[in-house]
């Protein structure tokens, strides 16, 4: 089924080797380059010796390849059955797709076959027009790299206008939302596509302008995701009613570090950015007493702060103090 | 046999990765699965595959490894290297790159012998004498026909081979974004790796990429629940190492975006009942007989699930579904209220009730919203400008707890029905308490 070796790096590989191979020689360090790319660590050990030995008879002596056509396969029936399946998907709207070849495919699922249990109520408008319209213009300055200008909804229902320069658009499948990352705009540098009013491309000119001013800040996507990143969470964790592999998965999307302490005690450690602080706070205490936060002092704090606030109520509440 | 860095047998390497990547607190003796040597030769495939992401830690007990990724900074989930590792002979590359340069078109079509005379050909030019073997190109024929590759036409009786039509399918981002976020995602990223379509327009947050590791199971299920075939399940013991057979009809893949579990709720023909697996446990997935009353079980799902927080089918499994009391006909199965009438009487005698109410300040109005976009079933009710109330009935009220604890600071009152897990709940709270040092730390700070 999917474990098959027509899927396989090594294939994607040679491939492309022979694809560079059909009209010029190709030279030693074209293969290990397109080896690097497509296959893996120890992978150029394995391809280039079977390649220039001839054990694989695919490349001649003088390392054109032995082939008659440029290497290609028709998808798999299993790779149709899924392309088929995701257009049944209507986040689908969202891109525009020439599609042919599918008419007679069977899915491989059905939106029926599958529930997302824990998603959140309120996702994006897939089906609202304004929205695709939206989300693809969105998308096209994502991939040529225009600037955007854009009039959103901010949090207190008031129109506000920004330029900025887009980086990538993120979702997330809890909020089944997607939200623009972008630069060069000191209003903030996430926007909720939901929240769009209006969008724009903005000018080759004005392209540049805002180039060169991201380039005298000096801060680059990266350098911005880096310092985003830096925050770093630790706490212990008491392995009762599967706290810890429950705490393993939930927080695995995480950069992670896990220590055992004893048999039943270990300390995990992981870095989040800041932003998502308060979203952090509350999941951590979903976890109850199996899970004790130890590091940042300022997150201990958080938490701190809502249990005192829920100790008074609990003092202050007929119905708790009847149950202490 | 010496090392390679592909395998054949995939189940081999999804626990090591499991575990590298959500514990890596292991030391290399706790791996007594099988022997260190293979221990040694797991950890130096994985770290072939995804040394970016691989990191090494010295305890007291031993090195420990462990896999460390961001899944917000990855575009495309790294796990999906482990797929594309399979290995293969010198004859099967050999013979998948000459029988697609022979196939050049879907109006090309030769017999066998036609096929074996061009290979023969191509292979004299690197090796006098050595021929290829029709059985052996027969079977990789037959091998490409069954992968949707190759098609086969009989006339008379010779049986002739052309490729298959492909299909088109033009927008690289969609691919880009579903081989992330659809079920089987990893099979869009071979269509990217075939298509050289791979793009960075997009990332994920809360992005659950273990998911990956269980695909191949997946795919088995979906295979059968379209075919509406009961199958047969091996499912490895939690704290043992006896793998379990259980029979099942596939009835819905519940998938979890808050943890990323993947469970399949199926009806177990010999307890009749509804049960829940969940899909890292399954090791194996074999098709058996047709199941004629998917329908009624699918909808009998659709019904409960109203009712269902999570995946917990305990208390729905308490009351069996007997589909033996139902005819095959439909509409006489269906009776006046809907299939199983009686049955959903019965079942109200198993639900729990859970009730809570919770304050917030002016300007906090997102905390009711946050009550209605995350409830999974059950009424939020606003009682007053700063106050609102959830009410669900549900067949296991533990599973709300955790989404109950993430208002604490708000609660002002709770109701179980279930009065043990009402008790627990304070109980915990209190150790909560009592780990923070409250109400000393509110003492100290007057």
């Amino acid at each position: 089924m999917i474990f098959n070796e027509l899927y396989g790096a090594y294939y994607n590989a040679v491939t492309k080797i022979l694809r560079a191979a059909m009209e010029h020689p190709i030279t030693e360090q074209q293969i290990r380059n397109i080896v690097r790319e497509q296959a893996f660590s120890e992978s150029i050990l394995s391809i280039e010796p079977a390649l220039l030995s001839r054990c694989w008879p695919l490349l001649r002596p003088d390392r054109t390849a032995a082939l008659k056509q440029i290497p290609d396969r028709p998808i798999t029936i299993l790779e149709k059955r899924w392309l088929k399946a995701i257009l049944l998907d209507p986040r689908m709207r969202l891109f525009e797709c020439e599609i042919s070849g599918l008419e007679e495919v069977e899915p491989l699922f059905l939106p029926e076959d599958i529930r997302v249990f824990d998603q959140y109520a309120d996702g994006d408008p897939y089906q609202d027009e304004s929205y695709i319209k939206h989300f693809r213009l969105v998308l096209d300055a994502v991939k040529k790299h225009i600037p955007l200008a854009i009039d959103v909804k901010n949090r207190d229902g008031v129109r506000t206008h920004m330029k900025v320069m887009p980086e990538y658009l993120e979702y997330s499948e809890k909020d089944d939302k997607f939200r623009l990352v972008t630069s060069g705009c000191h209003y903030g540098r996430v926007i909720n596509l939901a929240k769009i009013l209006e969008v724009k491309l903005l000018k080759l000119e004005e392209k540049i302008a805002e180039w060169e001013a991201k380039k005298e800040s000096g801060k680059s996507e990266n350098l911005y995701a880096a310092e985003q990143k830096n925050q770093s969470l630790v706490f212990e964790l008491f392995d009762e009613r599967d706290a810890l592999e429950r705490a393993l998965l939930h927080f695995a999307h995480f950069e992670k570090e896990a220590e055992r302490l004893d048999k039943r005690h270990y300390r995990i450690k992981l870095k989040y950015n800041k932003e998502d602080e308060a979203e952090l706070v509350i999941r951590v205490l979903s976890f109850g007493p199996f899970l004790r936060v130890v590091e940042p002092e300022i997150f201990v704090e958080l938490l701190r702060k809502k249990l005192m606030q829920q100790y008074v109520l609990d003092q202050n509440s007929d119905y708790f103090a009847e149950n202490q | 046999m010496s090392y390679s860095e592909l395998i054949k047998n995939f189940e081999r390497v999804r626990d090591y990765m499991r575990e590298f990547y959500l514990c890596g607190f292991k030391s290399r003796e706790e791996y007594d699965k099988k022997s260190a040597r293979s221990y040694d030769d797991e950890r130096r495939r994985i770290e072939s595959w995804l040394g970016d992401y691989m990191g090494f830690r010295r305890t007291r007990e031993g090195k420990n490894v462990f896999l460390s990724i961001d899944s917000r900074f990855s575009h495309h989930n790294p796990l999906y290297r482990a797929w594309k590792t399979k290995s293969f002979t010198d004859g099967d590359i050999t013979l998948y790159f000459l029988i697609f340069d022979i196939f050049n078109c879907s109006e090309a079509v030769y017999s066998l012998s036609e096929i074996i005379e061009y290979l023969d050909r191509h292979i004299a030019d690197f090796y006098i004498g050595k021929t290829f073997d029709p059985s052996t190109v027969r079977k990789k024929l037959k091998e490409y026909a069954k992968e949707g590759l190759i098609c086969t036409v009989k006339q008379g009786k010779t049986l002739f081979y052309r490729r298959a039509e492909t299909a088109k399918f033009s927008s690289a981002s969609a691919l880009n974004f579903f081989s992330e976020v659809a079920p089987c995602g990893v099979i869009g990223s071979f269509l990217l790796d075939q298509w050289d379509m791979g793009e960075e327009c997009f990332a994920f947050k809360h992005h659950y990429i273990t998911q990956a590791l269980d695909f191949d199971i997946l795919c088995s299920i979906f295979e059968a629940m379209g075919k509406r075939r009961v199958v047969m399940l091996s499912i490895a013991g939690r704290h043992t190492k006896k793998i379990a057979e259980q029979r099942a009809v596939p009835l819905r893949i519940f998938i979890s975006v808050q943890n990323g579990r993947q469970y399949l709720l199926g009806y177990s023909p010999e307890q009749k009942r509804i049960l829940s697996f969940r899909i890292d446990r399954i090791l194996m997935v074999q098709e058996r007989e047709n199941f004629p009353k998917f329908d009624y079980l699918r909808e009998e799902l659709d019904r409960v699930q109203k009712n269902m927080w999570g995946v917990s089918t305990q208390r729905i499994a308490a009351n069996p579904v007997n589909l033996a009391n139902y005819a095959d006909n439909k509409e006489k199965a269906k009776g006046e209220e809907g299939f199983f009438s009686d049955k959903k009487q019965k079942d109200m005698d198993y639900l729990e009730r859970v009730e809570f109410t919770i304050d917030y300040c002016r300007g906090e109005e997102y905390i009711h919203h946050r009550l209605v976009r995350e409830k999974r079933c059950g009424q939020v009710e606003r009682i007053s400008a700063h106050r609102s109330r959830f009410v669900a009935m549900v067949y296991d009220s533990s599973e709300l707890i955790p989404w109950i604890r993430t208002f604490i600071c708000r609660i002002v009152s709770f109701h179980f029905s279930n009065r043990a897990l009402e008790e627990r709940f304070l109980t915990d709270l209190q150790a909560m308490y009592r780990i923070y040092g409250i109400p000393e730390k509110m003492v100290e700070e007057k």
